[in-house]
């Protein structure tokens, strides 16, 4: 590991302090937020359908919760593996100080999981289950029987509880979700040493960012399961999500940019080694990645397909772009925070570099395992829980 | 929570920030973490001890100060702080050499618990700072008398702030402030986050490649308690660095504070350091 840091000390420039040549966080910590966002957007893509009652998104409220299980599931693994001591973590659950933000990790985790999601998921595919147990042969059989919590009330009365039930944990949900992300966003916000973290707005642009990044991916899943499945794309559907998109996109980036017009225009002390920092080393990841190719070009196509009539299929073919570029722009985001605010010294006089490993837990190959895993995870779900099609049979057949 | 076999609890700015004294009768327990309260029921009867030997149980000022200055002559808990005089430190780093040996810092150059900071400040008004022997210049610049301005070498180290966030983003209470101030690290529970090192100002910490946990200048805590000066005090030459007891009216620490107009690094973040500088620059941050 010295080794590496040998390598970084040509490439400091200026003057930093002799304990911050080691970047602290790595990609790692770069995933940990991107995969948290998007649980959080995917999620609240869903509750537009329970609770704003948006019946265009219909289609997409099963597979956002499912996707927003998958991604959870994974959130606490790279957080895990970047710590020094993994086999201790248990330490923040029995003694967690509570004046940190870091220890409530665990805590806002299992509240989101177990009460939240898992009670939703339960409560939504219940009816479903039972159809399904009693159609299916074993195995299948037996484990939708024992994900249905072996129930067999289908009654009007049975399913009325349900629906009431739903619609209350999803406007528990909301808040939550608001809970899970915003807090992550805080993590990093309430770091008064890193002025580049240190920020009031932070929780409130990791929420929008998270939005973004959630209804993109779910409209993007839509589009390559769909047609996997031999289904045709409910063009309504994404119509509705990707103008959710949409507005999600313009808050997200108007609080990006107060954020940055604030900074210059209060000109604190470290907005000399902030500007250099932006001008140097993130360059390409915030101006081209985030900004540019993350944020105007999705915006400007968006815009275009809200003011011409395109047909169908350009259309999927623009919002298919659209959602890949937004998910490079969020993580682009996602690095330039973690990444960028170690970039520069504590004493503002110096910078330093990054340079990712390949291999190890740090490594790259590692981070890409991570960010396939949940999509695999998806996969197993949808098997298990198929998203579409409302009987049994229907959903036997796809 | 602590679990080390230090006796460390209440919160150091609780303590330095109690006008009452640590003698006084109505001294509630201070809030302390969980854990702590045990320790604290221990201070609180001693302090009641103590005050009533003192005879002292609504007793004057005169008599509380009486009271105090013999109750740390009686081994009450100190308060440490530190000195640097800046004008003193001729860059020799014995001191940090010295911290590497006492501690068992890694050798290389990326890992300190003290470091010294050259500054050069040219005619031009430009500033060049490096840290002696460890990092390159920031510019391979040829800096002869005629165009130098004033030149200073400044010691840093932790500056065991009595309000640290250090201590308070740490997930599971590894670091924590000592009764007399210091702030540690346990590296029995610490779990490697690194979350205290992101929030450290100063730079003054570092993740311990041996053990995976994070490491910092203890005020050499294992010599103190016995009475020793910590390394670096002991070896520098010029006396720039400075050790004592905050509260004792007699320590090198307070003559230094009564002599000297002092200044603390970057106090605009209010964590209240420990670590005292005479003439310091305006230029250090
Ligand atoms: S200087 Fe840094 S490590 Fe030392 S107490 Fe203050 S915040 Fe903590
Ligand atoms: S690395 Fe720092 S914040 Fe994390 S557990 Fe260790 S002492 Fe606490």
């Amino acid at each position: 590991m010295t080794q590496k840091l040998y390598e970084l000390l040509p490439q400091i420039g200026g003057y930093i302090y002799p304990n911050e040549i080691e970047i602290h966080w790595g990609l790692l910590i770069v995933v940990y937020p991107y995969v948290t966002g998007i649980v959080a957007g995917a999620f609240i893509l869903a509750s537009l359908v329970k609770v704003f009652n948006v019946k265009e998104v219909e289609p997409l409220y099963r597979l956002s919760l499912l996707t927003a299980l998958a991604f959870l599931l994974v959130a606490p693994l790279p957080l895990l593996s970047h710590l020094g001591h993994p086999l201790r973590s248990y330490e923040m659950f029995l003694t967690p100080q509570t004046s940190s933000a870091m220890a409530m990790f665990g805590f806002v985790y299992a509240w989101y999981l177990m009460v939240v999601l898992l009670v939703e998921i339960w409560f939504v595919y219940r009816k479903d289950l039972i159809i399904w147990a009693e159609e299916e042969k074993p195995p299948m059989r037996w484990i939708h029987r024992a994900l249905s919590l072996f129930s067999r009330d289908v009654s009007e009365k049975a399913l009325e509880f349900d629906a009431k039930a739903l619609k209350f944990i999803t406007i528990i949900g909301i808040p939550s979700a608001f809970l899970l992300h915003g807090y992550v966003g805080f993590i990093f916000g309430s770091i008064k040493a890193n002025p580049w973290w240190s920020s009031v707005l932070m929780p409130i642009v990791f929420l929008f960012s998270a939005i973004v990044s959630g209804v993109a991916i779910v409209i993007f899943l839509y589009m390559i399961i769909i047609p996997l499945l031999g289904k045709t794309i409910d063009m309504e559907c994404l119509d509705k999500a990707a103008s959710f998109l949409f507005y999600a996109v313009i808050v997200d980036f108007s609080l990006e940019l107060l954020d940055f017009i604030h900074r210059i225009y209060e000109s604190e002390e470290s907005i000399k080694i902030l500007s250099e920092l932006v001008m140097n080393k993130l360059f390409l990841s915030l101006v081209i990645m985030q900004v540019l190719l993350g944020m105007l070009v999705p915006l400007g196509i968006m815009v275009i397909i809200k003011v011409f009539d395109f047909k169908d299929e350009l259309r999927k073919l623009l919002y298919f772009v659209t959602v890949i570029l937004i998910q490079i722009g969020i993580f682009s985001t996602r690095w330039n925070v973690v990444i960028g605010g170690q970039m520069f010294s504590k004493s503002f006089r110096g910078l330093t570099t990054y340079k990712m490993d390949i291999t190890g837990l740090e490594g790259l190959l590692y981070s890409l395992a991570l960010l396939i895993l949940p999509f695999v995870i998806l996969a197993i779900l949808l098997k298990i829980l198929p998203a579409w099609g409302k009987s049994g049979e229907e959903a036997l057949e796809s | 929570m602590p679990r080390s076999g230090i006796e460390g609890q209440g919160s150091a700015e609780g303590r330095s920030r109690d006008p009452r004294g640590e003698i006084s009768l109505l001294a509630v327990p201070l809030p302390a973490p969980a854990g702590g309260r045990i320790v604290n029921r221990r201070r609180f009867l001693k302090d009641l001890m103590t005050c009533v030997v003192s005879g002292g149980l609504f007793g004057g000022t005169l008599l509380k100060g009486v009271a105090r200055a013999s109750a740390i002559e009686a081994g009450k808990k100190p308060l440490y702080g530190f000195g640097v005089q800046v004008d003193k430190c001729i860059g020799c780093v014995r001191c940090v050499a010295a911290c590497k040996n006492e501690n068992n810092v890694p050798k290389e150059p990326f890992f300190f618990r003290t470091w010294v900071e050259r500054y050069i400040i040219k005619q031009d008004g430009g500033t060049i700072v490096e840290a002696i022997g460890i990092l390159p210049h920031q510019e391979a610049e040829v800096i002869t008398e005629k165009n130098v301005l004033r030149s200073f070498n400044v010691p840093k180290l932790c500056n065991q702030c009595a309000h640290p966030p250090c201590v308070q983003v740490c997930p599971v209470g590894a670091t924590f402030s000592t009764e007399d101030g210091v702030v540690l690290v346990n590296n029995k529970t610490c779990v490697g986050c690194r979350y205290c090192i992101q929030a450290c100002p100063y730079g003054a910490r570092y993740l311990h490649p041996e053990t995976h946990t994070a490491d910092k200048c203890t005020f050499c805590y294992h010599r103190i308690k016995k009475g020793l000066l910590p390394a670096c005090v002991e070896v520098c030459p010029t006396q720039a660095r400075l050790f004592g007891d905050l509260k004792s009216h007699a320590s090198p620490l307070t003559r230094f504070k009564r002599m000297n107009k002092i200044h603390v690094l970057k106090p605009g973040l209010n964590t209240e350091p420990k670590v005292y500088y005479s003439s310091l620059d305006g230029e250090v941050r």
